[in-house]
């Protein structure tokens, strides 16, 4: 295989026009994924993305485009081989509770109730011990768990798994959400309150957030900027600016809205198209 | 109610026992009646005969049971944790998990003689392994996206190892300790039936032998008993430890 160094930079930083330095720093990441059986697989093509501090970014792409791969790279859970991603100007090596996480499957520990997951985080941090309870408390106020503090998770909804796990996170107060697909186990129904949930709690705790998901009205609904993502090879065909006045109720119905959904869902479709053409 | 009914069964063959005794459908010195069974047990109570033994034996059984657990858990989740570890000690488990492990008596009684050690020592090797097994397939069953979560809220690997793999790895690992704790009743009872001075098997074998059939049954229905309550008594620990499972 050639080295993917040797590219041109196709994708180089053309939408990074931020004034300010970036807090996540992508250059030139390649993955490759290597199954325990089988051939390796090029998971990530030199993906370049800056995200500034509190931005909301979205990234968008069909099922094994690699967004996912790209969000455990960041987190630290992945190494990275080929480019590099820097977080507040330091090259990312392992995961650490500046960068919290939030998977599609809620990742709870299920011998730990509402209360004792949401306090894991807190203890790890050192905090005293009232302090923690009194935090944990106030997360599971954020999040209208009340009264299901000593539920175990097997006890709760899908959506109720993935407030405690949203408060959870939020807890120990990371600069930077990770958040992969978190919506995506849920129903139609509960997805809708809680992207609103979501927001509401953003505004209210400002943070960065790299929100990964495969549904175009989602992330234009959330995120400041959509990266939409090609195919396998992952790369990231284009950055897609998406900020609207969330807080208006009227927003799905919104011309411009409207507008920007099928815009993305147009650059979107041929990919999707592709990735179910490789798969067959 | 429900309970009555469902012990019902065993009041039965109780009945059937003693009738089958009394009417001398079968020879009394192969099975005396439970009535005289009842009396040799009180009897062996009140002597300190039953109780004197029965220390004996569960000191070697808990004292075995409790080294495998805690020796076997370990291995079993070191495997799991290292691959040095596993490509170390796997081929070892495979081999010596088929072998009868009474096979060991003799061994045992050359190694540590004909006292407590060698007991000890042969409930040890029999009732690691399933403890080590169970260990090994719950650590290795737990969850790439726990561990992830530990990590980033600022687990480091020992903690995580201790936070997540290992309430992972206890339903499997309570399964495996369930299973040794049926295999250290066996173990011991055999063990002592062939070389020991005091326990319950030595009991069986001592009375058996000077034809004392009354006293040898109680002493049968006694280890029963015990093992029948050391199980439920492990199972409800078991219910209670993994509450969280629904």
């Amino acid at each position: 295989m050639k080295a993917p160094l040797d590219r041109s930079r196709r994708l180089g930083r053309v939408h990074a026009t931020m004034s300010v330095p970036a807090q996540i720093v992508v250059d030139q990441v390649s993955h490759l994924y290597r199954p325990p059986r089988g051939r390796e697989v090029l998971a990530l093509d030199q993906v370049s993305l800056d995200v500034a501090n509190r931005e909301f970014v979205a990234l968008l792409g069909p099922s094994g485009c690699g967004k996912s791969t790209l969000l455990y790279l960041i987190g630290g859970f992945l190494p990275v081989e080929t480019g590099a991603i820097l977080v507040d100007g330091k090259p990312v090596a392992a995961p650490g509770p500046d960068r919290g996480i939030v998977f599609q499957h809620f990742a709870l520990f299920p011998w730990k109730t509402v209360r004792g997951n949401i306090l894991y985080g807190l203890e790890r941090q050192g905090m005293p011990k009232d302090e923690r309870e009194q935090r944990a408390l106030d997360f599971i106020e954020l999040v209208g768990l009340n009264g299901f503090e000593d539920s175990y998770p097997s006890q709760l909804s899908g959506g109720m798994k993935q407030r405690t796990a949203i408060a959870r996170t939020l807890a120990f107060d990371p600069k930077i959400l990770l958040m992969d697909e978190p919506f995506g186990a849920l129903d139609a129904q509960t997805r809708g309150l809680m992207q609103a949930e979501l927001l509401r709690i953003w505004q209210r705790t400002p943070k960065t957030v790299i929100f990964v998901t495969h549904d175009v009205q989602e992330a234009v609904y959330l995120a400041d900027r959509v990266a939409v993502m090609s195919a396998r090879p992952g790369r990231i065909k284009t950055i897609v600016d998406t900020k609207f006045d969330k807080n208006d109720p009227a927003i799905f119905k919104a011309k411009a809205f409207v507008e920007k959904v099928d815009e993305i869902w147009n650059l979107v479709k041929d990919e999707a198209i592709k990735a179910q053409g490789k798969r067959t | 109610m429900k309970q009555f009914i469902r012990y019902l069964p065993l009041l039965l063959l109780a009945l059937g026992w003693e009738l089958a005794a009394r009417l001398e459908l079968v020879s009394t010195t192969a099975l005396p009646p439970l009535s005289e069974v009842v009396v040799a047990w009180i009897d062996m109570i009140k002597t300190g005969e039953l109780v004197t033994n029965g220390l004996a034996s569960l000191y070697r059984a808990g004292a075995g049971l409790g080294l495998s657990i805690v020796i076997g858990g370990v291995l079993g989740i070191a495997m799991a944790w290292s691959k040095p570890v596993n490509v170390l000690v796997a081929p070892l488990v495979e081999m010596f998990y088929p072998l009868p492990k009474s096979a060991l008596i003799p061994v045992t009684v050359i190694w540590l003689g004909f006292g407590d050690g060698s007991k000890i020592l042969l409930i040890f090797l029999g009732c690691m392994l399933p403890v080590t097994i169970g260990a090994f397939n719950g650590a290795r069953s737990s969850e790439q996206v726990l561990v992830w979560s530990a990590r980033s809220m600022g687990a480091h690997k020992l903690r995580m190892l201790w936070d997540v793999v290992v309430p992972s790895a206890m339903p499997e690992l309570l399964n495996g300790i369930r299973t040794a704790l049926a295999l250290s009743f066996i173990l011991l009872v055999s063990s002592e039936l062939i070389v020991a001075q005091m326990g319950f098997g030595y009991l069986i074998g001592y009375l058996g032998a000077n034809g004392n059939y009354d006293a040898m049954y109680a002493v049968v229905l006694t280890v029963a008993f015990l093992g029948f309550a050391a199980d439920r008594i492990y199972l409800l620990i078991t219910k209670r430890t993994l509450a969280w499972r629904e």
